[in-house]
Parts: structure tokens; sequence; C-alpha cells
């Protein structure tokens, strides 16, 4: 096997409902909390039920996240950056409406 | 298939308005067959938002159809199992004026309403917050409308095909109408199917929606149905009782009401039980483009935060778009074709066609079943157009 050799860029923390993990520059939020042993980081609007990735492309909406305050941010295609606060999603993540 | 098809009636289009002949030529004691090119609501029922509305029609055959249809379908939504299948909800709409000069037409417009049965009731602009917490400040008032309801418009036209069959109606989906047979005196003896074959039948009723011109074109009989695109927008899922009515700007009925191929929209903003928030109602004359069209979707999006401004940091997670299925004077046709004996049209509803279609089943059965409509069915008459300058 022929490695590709990449050497991402130094690595940063982001936070997860306030506590750090390691993050590095060009992941997703999914790949962030995959690599953190994190696999589910939402409950569903319905019964609370856990959710993480489901499909991975952008595609089911399942993994939804709160990114630095805003909801529904969909995990498989955020790109992290340092510091991100990232916070698990209950319900539709809109608390403030309703 | 080697048996030949006999049957009382053949329904073209299992679509909404479809699905609701059906189930009252069924329930007439017909022997009723729907058919379908693609699936149950996969023309412009499929496409639409499931507007029962009372609030946008002016006092006429339109609104009298719709308060026709009102009274059936909170009877189809008591019935067990349908209510809660297809989302109805009476959530009543409100119709907001930005100004004193659009709130004394509003008012204006609603006590026509009211002298022709709809109720409707002034809200003075300090109560519209009481009603909808999350409106603009600063309107200038608006009428409450408690008829106005709501179905999830696939849903409906699914259910109400499943009671069709389960009062014995047959579905076949899949096969295409490629020809609408005569007998030697003209009259109609039956189609030609792409899956069946022939099937032989005395009544043929066109529900063909947007496609109602070309299924009666197959009988020799013109009808101008025209589609008219609608854009609607949806928001990622919000809270129960985030939006609780049908909230609409005044301007809607002014477009709804316009035969103007340009770009008409206001936007009609109303929740889902599913959660995600619709954003509806452009109109634009287009044929049949369907071309995602940004510019649309957008001015959509600024009524709707201009309504609302919370939505202004909601998500829209898609749009969506429908063909209405448009006649020139926008009533639908409905009834008897003098034309051809034994060819019935239910068609041509343009954007109200899941409110309007029990009605439109309901007359349909009544006017094949002999019996005297509930009502009178002139205006819509199939045969009234003439060919001539009628496309405005």
């Amino acid at each position: 096997m022929e490695l590709a050799g990449a050497r991402p860029g130094p690595p940063f923390t982001v936070t997860l409902d306030g506590d750090e993990i390691d993050a590095l520059p060009g992941q997703t939020v999914a790949a962030v909390l995959w690599s953190a042993g994190i696999t589910s980081w939402r409950g569903t609007r319905g019964s609370g039920a856990p959710r993480g990735v489901f499909c991975g492309i952008g595609v089911c909406f399942d993994c939804l996240v709160v990114v630095n305050d805003r909801p529904n941010q969909r995990a498989c295609l955020v790109p992290v950056t340092p510091g991100d606060a990232i916070r698990t999603q209950e319900g539709t993540g809109h608390d403030e409406l309703g | 298939m080697s048996k030949r098809l006999t049957c009382d009636v053949v329904v073209v289009g299992a679509g909404m308005v479809g699905a609701a002949c059906a189930l009252y030529l069924a329930r007439a004691g017909l022997v009723t067959l729907v058919l379908d090119r693609g699936p149950v609501a996969g023309g412009t029922t499929g496409a639409g938002e499931g507007n029962l509305l009372v609030s946008d029609k002016e006092p006429g055959p339109e609104l009298d159809l719709a308060l026709l249809s009102g009274r059936l379908w909170h009877d189809l939504a008591a019935e067990p199992g349908i209510g809660g299948a297809v989302e109805f909800e009476a959530k009543g709409g409100i119709v907001v004026a930005s100004d004193a000069e659009g709130m004394a037409a509003l008012t204006g417009f609603a006590a026509g309403q009211r002298a022709a049965g709809v109720e409707a009731q002034v809200v003075d602009a300090d109560r519209l917050t009481d009603l909808e917490p999350h409106l603009a400040p600063g309107l200038a008032g608006g009428v409450r409308y408690p008829q106005d309801c709501q179905v999830m418009p696939s849903l409906a036209a699914a259910q109400v095909v499943r009671a069709a069959r389960r009062a014995g109606a047959e579905l076949r989906t899949g096969s295409a109408v490629t020809d609408i047979l005569r007998a030697p005196d003209g009259s109609v003896r039956g189609v030609r199917t792409t899956g069946y074959g022939d099937v032989h039948a005395p009544v043929v009723v066109n529900a063909a929606g947007t496609w109602g011109g070309e299924v009666a074109a197959l009988a020799g009989v013109h009808l101008p149905v025209l589609p008219r695109r609608g854009f609607v927008l949806v928001t990622e899922p919000l809270p129960p009782g985030t939006v609780r009515h049908k909230v609409y700007a005044a301007d809607y009925v002014a477009d709804v009401a316009s035969g103007d191929a340009g770009l008409q929209s206001s936007a009609v903003v109303e929740s889902t039980a599913a959660g995600p928030v619709l954003i509806g109602a452009s109109r634009e004359r287009v044929g049949f483009d369907r071309t995602f069209s940004l510019p649309v979707v957008r001015r959509l999006a600024a009524q709707a935060t201009a309504l609302f401004p919370f939505l202004g940091t909601v998500h829209a997670m898609r749009a969506y778009l429908g063909f209405r299925p448009y006649l020139p004077d926008h009533l639908p046709a409905i009834g008897a074709d003098p034309r051809v004996p034994g060819l019935y049209h239910a068609c041509g509803h343009e954007g109200a066609g899941i409110g309007l279609a029990v009605g439109t089943g309901h007359l349909i059965a009544q006017s094949l079943t002999g019996g005297p409509p509930d009502l009178d069915l002139t205006p819509f008459r199939p045969d009234r157009f003439t060919g001539a300058g009628e496309e405005r």
C-alpha cells in the first residue's frame, strides 16, 4: 500500500457542551465527534431518541447539531474552525420560539 | 389482462379531486375505477400546501363551493381514522393588512364575504399578537377566518382513495389513458389505457388536474386548462405553536384573481403537523418549466419574514414547485360536458383543489345519480370557453 503521506495542519480544540475536544483542520463536526468516540448528539423532536450520523452526505438531516448558537447544522457537512462551540441539540433547537 | 374491464364510471386522475370523485361515486353505489398514469397524488396534489381556504374567495360560485367543501371536509375528518391520518386541522386563517388603506379594503372584502356566509372577524392591530405572538409589529390589523382549515395533501388523497376503495372503488396506477372511446352516436363508451387495454364504461370523469385539457382533447373537446407555476418554501422544523394559523398578507387575494402571466407572489405562512413551516404561493405562467427560480423563492422568503421577522433566523431546508391547473376565468370545470354525452369534468381548481375537491366529488356524484345538485353548476359549465380571446 502506498500511503498518501498527508500532513494535516496543526491541531486545535473545539468544545462540545463546554468540554474541549481535539480537532484537525478540514474535519467536519461529525468527524471530530466520531474521533472523540461520540456517536450521538441529538434527541429527536418526538421521543428524544438519540441521533448521530446516518447518511453522512448531507441528505438525511439526521446528524443535526448546534454550532456557535445556530441549531440544525448538519454535522456531516460543517467544517470545524478553532474554538467552535458545539452543543447537543434537543428537539427543534428553537426553544426560544413556540 | 385478459379479462375485459367494465365499470359504471372511470375517473381519470388519482389526485385529490379524482380521489374525492371516486369516494362519493362509490358511496352512491356506482362501480368506479380510478386510473392514473403515475402514482396517487403524483401531480399537482403532491406539490401543494393543503389549504382549505374560504378567506381568499370573493362572494360567488367558488366561495359557495368552498363553503360546501368545508362542511364536507369536516364530515370526512370526523370519520374513524381519517381526520388524524390526513393531518386535518381547523386552525383558521388570519389575513393581515400592512397599512390603513389595505385594512379598509380588507374589511370591506370581509363584509361582503360575511353576507355570503363566511365567518370573518375583524382583529384590531393591538390584538394580532394575542392570536399570533410572532407577527411583525406595526401591522394595521387583520381579519380572522375560523373556517380556514388545512390537510396534508398527499396523505389526504391517499386516505380518501383508501376510503373510496373500502366503498368498492378500484384503483389502478401506472396506466395512462390514451383515448376516450366513443359510440357511433358520439357518447362515451370507455377509455383506452396503456396498462389494461380498453376499459368499458358509459361515463368518464376527467379529474386530470393540470393535464385536464389533454384528457378533454382525447374526447375532441376544448378545455383550456393552463399550468400556473407555484413555489413553496419549507423551513426546518419549529416548535408547535410558533405559527398558529394560516397567515397571509391581503395582497394574496389580488394575486389569486390576477390573470397576468407574470410573477405574482405573497407569502402564505403555515405550520405543519411534522414541524416545518410552509411558505407558499408564488404564481406565474411559464408553461411546464420546472427550473428552480431563486428570485421567486427569495421574494417569498422576504415577504414571509416581513410577516414573521423571526423567520429571518430560520433555515429554509428546501423548496418545491407545482403546476396549478388554471382556467381563464379562475373557476373549475365541474359537471357533464354537453358536447360529449357521458363525459364529465372535475378539474381546473387552480391552487384551491385540495379544499374544493370534496365539494366537487359530491356534486359529480349528485349529477350522475340524477339528484338535484347542492349548487347550481352553470358557472362551472365545461363548455363555457369558446377558444377565442379567453387566455388572458
